[in-house]
């Protein structure tokens, strides 16, 4: 009962899906994809950020009861949250309103320089891991000179071959490898699906009975 | 004070937070990154809100009283049993549903990542580029196939995959790298010419 009907579910309802994929007939595609799955996964998944919100919710407000490390941030994370669901509530979420003047004034220029933060750690980090130790290493960091100096006009000024040299490493091994790379990932999550289908694999069920 | 300018000095603001981080932790950064977080929940919750639950949940069944859409309503309300300890088990339902979804991922994916890829694999080789790819792209591939060792003359064969991903990484790399520096120069920019532009 517990996890035996969802395990059903997913085997019978994948096994649907896998008609599906190869049935062109009305009553797959149009009756059970169009009419009923797609209305009610829409239907259900919304709920699903509620979690998410809850989730969060708890983690602090017991941050903040336990007096955990950096529990007075937490009441930064309260404010922004309440302050920004109630602008979209209220407000609306046109243009011009206050919800989308905080996620254009604030939101954006936050994450746009997390992101950018990156650039100084990924240096560092390449600096740590790339010291040419080996030829391997040598190679990746020579590669990814070559492929970041042909995108600034000083590598242009250096050569002007570098761009079309980084073009071919982009074209020819690059691809070589990333085509290696994803046929190991598309056999793998085929396998993984079909684990699922199976009932082999039940980790997404989570733990207990 | 123009309303343009004080828009851009909130964001420069919030741009010097979280590039304080880079002198060390600060209670500006842990602010900020925390107003980050609840920020992105408030957006994404309001327009979860507004555009899941309004078109698919509350206008088909008050408006359209289409009233067997109640049922995936429910199901999505029991994904919230996950935090009860006794109840936590119903919210196995919610997620057996999507994972129905799994199996059109068997002929898909399938379709998508092997067999298009073996396709534009098998051209051909008529110029010396596409034999160095189909060469790549073997041997990536058996430097991944363990059940026999890596050793002699398939071993070295199978070291040149190994040559080609290091090149494929630090090809990655390098266009990783460029796109946060290209983040970097719009956040300068937009501090020197939105922000001091505007105050000068």
């Amino acid at each position: 009962m517990k996890k035996t009907i969802p395990l059903l579910i997913v085997i019978l309802g994948g096994l649907i899906f896998v008609a599906w994929a190869f049935s062109p007939h009305y009553i797959i595609q149009e009756v059970f994809y169009n009419q009923f799955y797609l209305p009610w996964v829409y239907a259900s998944s919304g709920f699903a950020m509620l979690l998410g919100v809850i989730s969060l919710s708890m983690m602090h407000s017991n941050k903040i009861k336990r007096k955990g490390p950096k529990w007075q941030y937490s009441w930064f994370f309260f404010a922004s949250f309440i302050v920004t669901t109630l602008a979209g509530f209220i407000g609306g979420t046109q243009k011009g309103g206050l919800l989308m003047w905080m996620f254009e004034n604030m939101q954006m220029p936050m994450s746009a320089t997390m992101f950018s933060l990156l650039a100084f750690y990924m240096a560092s980090a390449a600096y740590k891991a790339f010291r040419a130790r080996s030829p391997e290493a040598t190679v990746l960091l020579v590669a990814a000179i070559v492929v970041m100096l042909a995108q600034v006009p000083l590598g242009v000024k250096i050569s002007k071959h570098l761009p079309t040299i980084s073009q071919w490493i982009l074209d020819v091994p690059n691809l070589a490898s990333k085509r290696g790379i994803a046929l190991g990932v598309g056999l793998g999550s085929v396998a993984t699906s079909l684990k699922i289908l199976l009932g082999i694999e039940r980790s997404y069920l989570g733990g207990g009975d | 004070m123009s309303f343009e300018l004080f828009s851009n000095l909130v964001g420069a603001f919030f741009t010097l937070c979280i590039f304080s981080f880079l002198y060390k932790d600060n209670p500006f950064y842990q602010a900020a990154e925390q107003m980050l977080v609840g920020i992105s929940l408030g957006y994404g919750l309001v327009f979860t809100f507004e555009r899941v639950f309004m078109p698919y949940v509350y206008q088909p069944i008050i408006i359209k009283h289409q009233f067997v859409l109640i049922i995936p309503a429910i199901l999505g309300i029991l994904y919230l049993f996950r935090f009860t300890r006794n109840l936590a088990w119903l919210s196995r339902y919610p997620i057996a549903f999507n994972m129905m979804m799994v199996g059109m991922g068997v002929p898909m994916g399938m379709h998508a990542s092997i067999l298009v890829q073996m396709r534009q694999a098998m051209v051909p080789v008529e110029t010396v580029n596409l034999f160095l790819i189909l060469l790549g792209t073997v041997a990536v591939l058996l430097y991944f196939f363990f059940s026999k060792a890596h050793s002699g003359v398939y071993g070295k064969f199978v070291n040149v995959g190994k040559w080609y991903m290091m090149i494929g990484f630090g090809a990655s790399f390098g266009l990783t790298v460029m796109a946060r520096i290209s983040l970097l120069i719009g956040r300068i920019q937009f501090l020197v010419n939105d922000v001091f532009g505007l105050l000068k």
